[in-house]
């Protein structure tokens, strides 16, 4: 049997009386009083997420961003120094060996932060390829990380407005960490990345200054009502950016993997499509799920904002445009479900 | 709000968590607060037609929180008489009130001698501390 992992938080969200589970090879909190009320929590007021999980890869030397550039989707030639960019280590066929947030710690020096099921893939892929004048490391040991996301975010964090996709050092109450202005949510917020042995110290200030501790339940709710694809569900090895609606962050313009195969399909146009979908009957989609028009849900599950069934999948191009219906099979009966423009649910502004 | 911790007497409970509530020929049916606490807050109720039989212990409808679903397993045999609207519109009512306003289906019972092999309330709890 293999050994789960634990954060440095696993004894307070064990206080807290959450629900452990097994995810990617960690025992995570999926919620501690309740998807819904957390979920609600992010988008009305502010959540707190233990992600410390999650990978941390580090880049650097004169060669770092040349050896990036070349690896992944996303031009890093666009970063500065303090600027973070969301983008895909992708493969030859243009499929998505892992989703990611590139950091420009300094001029040679990059952080990627990788999903916790990917960490050591990423890393092996990351060093079989590195050239003279780059070294990568993995530093997800040494550190732990929150997202603290919602509305009040900020002002409970006492953090002025930023840009999103910037980060700064700062402190929280005394913790140095690194603050992020990324999410996963939706929502106006930051992800703190801090020293491992400083967790609990971080995790108890932003506790105290009243956000709402938030399981993976509610992270898998409220990313899936933007639209935001998790992978191993919505995309992988094995489905393109493109058809998975990653154009916008891939830059065809340069050399990087898979880049020849992702210009095809766009010129061609994919044959499939990643699509958002609203249920216009009851029922629940879940991930598996065929549809009848050809394909199958990826990630479904109910909005605790619309109240209803939403889901993600592949399915025929000349079945992706807003106001298509779907057929989706749930467990034997055939419910009707719309496509619907990404993301499923928008902030009123 | 979510109901406290109950089993209350004068009703049968299943071992998949379900429970009776015996009423001469008819007899009502939902999940227990042991089952409701484990799905967390139930987001669909897809319940049996009006007048669907169903055979104890197999599935007659299914309930779903966000993160799970369950299939319903009848602790009795019979005929569906009548469905809970309620909680078809509202479906955390089992949440707040497993054995009240948050019943799942009435039945014409087809054997009556069926409840025997059912657990009372404190059979029922020492099942359910064992789990």
């Amino acid at each position: 049997m293999q050994t789960l992992l634990r954060t440095p938080l696993y004894d307070r969200h064990v206080a807290l009386g959450a629900r452990m589970v097994p995810f990617a090879g960690w025992e995570m909190p999926v919620q501690y009083e309740g998807v819904i009320p957390e979920h609600r929590a992010v988008r009305e007021n502010c959540g707190v997420f233990d992600v410390s999980h999650m990978g941390e890869l580090e880049v650097e030397g004169p060669q770092a961003g040349a050896v990036l550039q070349a690896l992944l989707a996303n031009d890093v030639d666009k970063l500065e120094v303090g600027d973070a960019q969301y983008t895909l280590l992708t493969n030859e066929q243009g499929g998505v060996v892992d989703d990611l947030i590139a950091y420009r710690l300094e001029g040679g020096r990059y952080l990627l932060i990788v999903n916790a099921a990917n960490k050591d893939a990423d890393f092996e892929w990351l060093t079989n390829r590195e050239r003279p004048g780059s070294d990568v490391r993995d530093r997800s040991e040494a550190y732990a990380l929150l997202a603290v996301q919602g509305p009040r975010s900020l002002e409970r964090l006492g953090l002025g407005e930023a840009p999103a996709f910037t980060f700064e050092m700062g402190e929280i109450d005394g913790v140095e960490c690194m603050i992020n202005r990324t999410g996963y949510t939706g929502e106006t917020g930051v992800e703190l990345m801090a020293m491992g042995e400083d967790a609990g110290t971080l995790w108890d200030a932003v506790i105290e200054r009243g956000a709402t501790p938030c399981g993976l339940g509610a992270r898998d709710t409220l990313r899936l009502e933007v639209c935001y694809p998790l992978h191993g569900n919505d995309i992988g090895p094995e489905t393109d950016a493109i058809s998975a609606g990653l154009g916008w962050v891939c830059a065809l313009d340069k050399e990087f993997t898979g880049v020849e195969e992702l210009r095809r399909i766009k010129a061609e146009g994919p044959a499939r499509k990643l699509v958002a979908f609203v249920m216009q009957e009851p029922g629940i989609p879940r991930q598996g799920m065929s549809i009848a028009e050809g394909g199958e849900v990826t990630s479904g599950s109910h909005s605790p904002v619309l109240d209803r069934g939403i889901g993600l999948g592949y399915v025929p191009a000349e079945h992706a445009a807003p106001g298509s219906v779907l057929t989706i099979d749930i467990r034997g009966r055939e419910r009707r479900a719309e496509v619907v423009k990404k993301p499923i649910y928008k902030k009123e502004e | 709000m979510a109901a406290a911790e109950s089993y209350p007497d004068g009703l049968k409970y299943h071992s998949e968590h379900d429970w009776a509530r015996v009423d001469g020929e008819e007899a009502t049916l939902g999940i227990t607060w042991f089952a409701q606490d484990a799905l967390g807050e139930l987001v669909h109720y897809e319940p049996p037609a009006e007048g669907a039989e169903v055979a104890k212990g197999s599935s007659y409808g299914e309930v779903e929180s966000v993160k799970a679903v369950s299939d319903l397993i009848a602790p009795l045999s019979g005929t569906v008489i009548e469905v809970n609207a309620k909680v078809v519109d509202e479906p955390e009512t089992v949440n707040e009130d497993p054995y009240g306003e948050g019943w799942l289906v009435r039945i014409r019972l087809g054997d009556s001698s069926e409840t025997e092999g059912l657990m009372d309330a404190a059979a029922y709890k020492s099942f359910v501390a064992e789990q």
